[in-house]
């Protein structure tokens, strides 16, 4: 079992809210997920020739400002970057494999969570309510934020395996269920070239995405490819960078609720994690029907 | 009439107080305010109460009931009046899966629409569904009736056993050993009955009855590929 949560925001005056509205829905999955939690938070693009990622060192007073010259130095280029908790943001004026190479040869304990234009991912193992005091999620701004409270059944509690799972830039996933052909799909998958760091089911899903993306897949074909390549049980929810997608599998055993106002679209596993939102009482509320994509996106 | 917010008490406190009742009853109507979602509310009732439930309710709303009338103002999460004996629930949005799951008397309405799986398993009661149920609906059904006057998804009535099935709208597929029937006098009769005792308006002889065919019952290895 597991909590889902996510929030788009529809209204562009609801944005210096999203954390503070995302914050009761995140922690109201508790129930569903009390062993760790995480989000992915959309907003603060930065501007193109730049790329934002998300860094992680396990020490909080490591030295993040010896990162930022070393980017400096290495790739020629300026570097903004900020820290909350053991995490960083960094935004940095070059690609991101350049990047992400000279982060890796200058320390193997900085974990990079996402990459993108856009897209923050936060999590760690513990209480919903204490990661987002952690993070401060009450006082972020954004679009768009999707997030997940894990129940462990498939593998360690750690913070690698909770999700939010990164896909590929500026996107990520969450997952409801379990896979049960995770193994020999992930085996398949390194031979694609793929990297995986846990033995958690979800992180093999997203490794899927990932790859059907890379492939030339759009996020509907990769999904719909997913409903044919992977057994099992799942609600998923992907964050792009303009919106999300939800998809549950064939048999849909996994809860999930959608609701929808003028202001905002709302998913989540329980209504129980809903019924903070402003003008839930009168919202659109739905199940979203098995094998079936939504979307919603900016532009749309 | 007792009034319960939810805001000020616990589910566990609702239930209790409404538990109490089975043996001196002090109190025939209730109401439930300040609900927000909450899981198993006014499960395992045994008295002839009235409860009203004022909002959108979680997973197993009303189930176990024996004897209590029970109506839901809004949507109720999965597995309402699962294992109902007796009495009647009514929920006036929609519900999620296995509405009804194993209940084996009492009557349910559903005003909107019931997710995946309703009536799994239905051992007697009857269920009457304004909108449409999802698929794998009365899978493994034994007793009981499922009226459905929107329309049915994929598998309806797979593996069924002598839950009698009355669908208005279309019926995506058929599950295994479940087929089309005729509609009898005695069918007219029956659902004319049931849908009067629901309060739903609608034409009897608009509907299509389904029932099981009878051929898996018993192990026949002609048969092997459709358990």
């Amino acid at each position: 079992m597991c909590g889902i949560v996510g929030l788009y925001l529809k209204n562009p005056a609801l944005e210096s809210q999203l954390g503070a509205l995302f914050e009761p829905m995140l922690i109201a999955m508790t129930d569903r997920g009390p062993d760790s939690a995480g989000f992915a938070i959309y907003g603060d693009e930065v501007a193109d020739g730049w790329i934002k990622l998300t860094l992680r060192h396990p020490d909080l007073e490591y030295s993040w400002q010896a990162l930022a010259d070393e980017l400096k130095k290495e790739l020629s280029c300026e570097v903004d970057w900020f820290s909350n908790h053991c995490v960083a943001v960094f935004k940095v004026h070059a690609s991101a494999e350049a990047a992400e190479a000279v982060i890796e040869a200058f320390d193997k304990d900085v974990l990079v969570l996402s990459a993108g234009q856009s897209i923050e991912i936060l999590k760690e193992k513990g209480l919903p309510k204490d990661i987002a005091a952690k993070f401060n999620l009450a006082g972020m701004k954004g679009t768009h934020i999707i997030g997940h409270t894990r129940m462990a059944t498939e593998s360690a509690v750690t913070m690698e395996g909770s999700h939010p799972f990164s896909t590929g830039m500026d996107l990520c996933l969450v997952h409801n269920g379990s896979l049960s052909n995770h193994n020999r799909l992930r085996m398949e998958l390194e031979r694609h070239g793929v990297k995986f760091v846990t033995e958690n089911d979800s992180e093999v899903a997203a490794g899927y995405m990932a790859w059907r993306l890379q492939e030339g897949d759009t996020l509907n074909e990769a999904l719909q490819n997913s409903l044919q390549d992977l057994d099992g049980f799942f609600t998923f929810t992907i964050g792009t960078r303009d919106g999300f997608a939800v998809m549950r599998d064939p048999i849909a055993c996994k809860p999930a609720v959608l609701a929808e106002t003028d202001d905002y679209v709302a998913m989540a596993s329980e209504y129980q994690a809903l019924t903070t939102l402003p003008g839930i009482e009168n919202a659109k509320v739905w199940e979203p029907e098995p094998a079936t994509i939504y979307t919603w996106e900016r532009g749309q | 009439m007792k009034t319960i917010d939810l805001e000020k008490s616990s589910v566990r406190e609702l239930n209790q107080a409404l538990h109490d009742q089975h043996n001196e009853c002090t109190e025939r109507e209730w109401e439930v305010t300040g609900v927000k979602g909450d899981h198993n509310l006014a499960v395992g009732l045994d008295q002839s109460l009235s409860v009203h439930i004022k909002g959108h309710a979680g997973y197993y709303c009303a189930g176990m009931n024996k004897k209590a009338n029970i109506l839901v103002e809004g949507n109720v999460g999965q597995g309402v009046a699962e294992n109902m004996m007796s009495g009647s629930v009514r929920v006036t949005g929609d519900a999620s899966q296995s509405a009804g799951a194993t209940a084996h008397g009492g009557l349910l309405v559903v005003e909107g629409n019931a997710g995946a799986r309703c009536g799994i398993s239905l051992k007697g009661a009857d269920i009457v569904v304004k909108g449409s149920v999802g698929h794998m609906s009365c899978f493994m059904a034994q007793a009981g009736t499922l009226v459905v006057c929107g329309d049915a998804g994929e598998a309806l009535g797979d593996s069924l056993y002598e839950t009698r099935i009355y669908v208005k709208g279309s019926v995506k597929s058929l599950g295994a050993d479940c087929v089309e029937k005729e509609m009898r006098a005695e069918h007219i009769e029956h659902l004319t009955e049931l849908l009067h005792r629901a309060g739903v308006d609608e034409d009897p002889a608009a509907f299509k009855r389904y029932g099981s065919a009878r051929n898996l019952y018993n192990f026949k290895v002609d048969h092997a590929s459709s358990y």
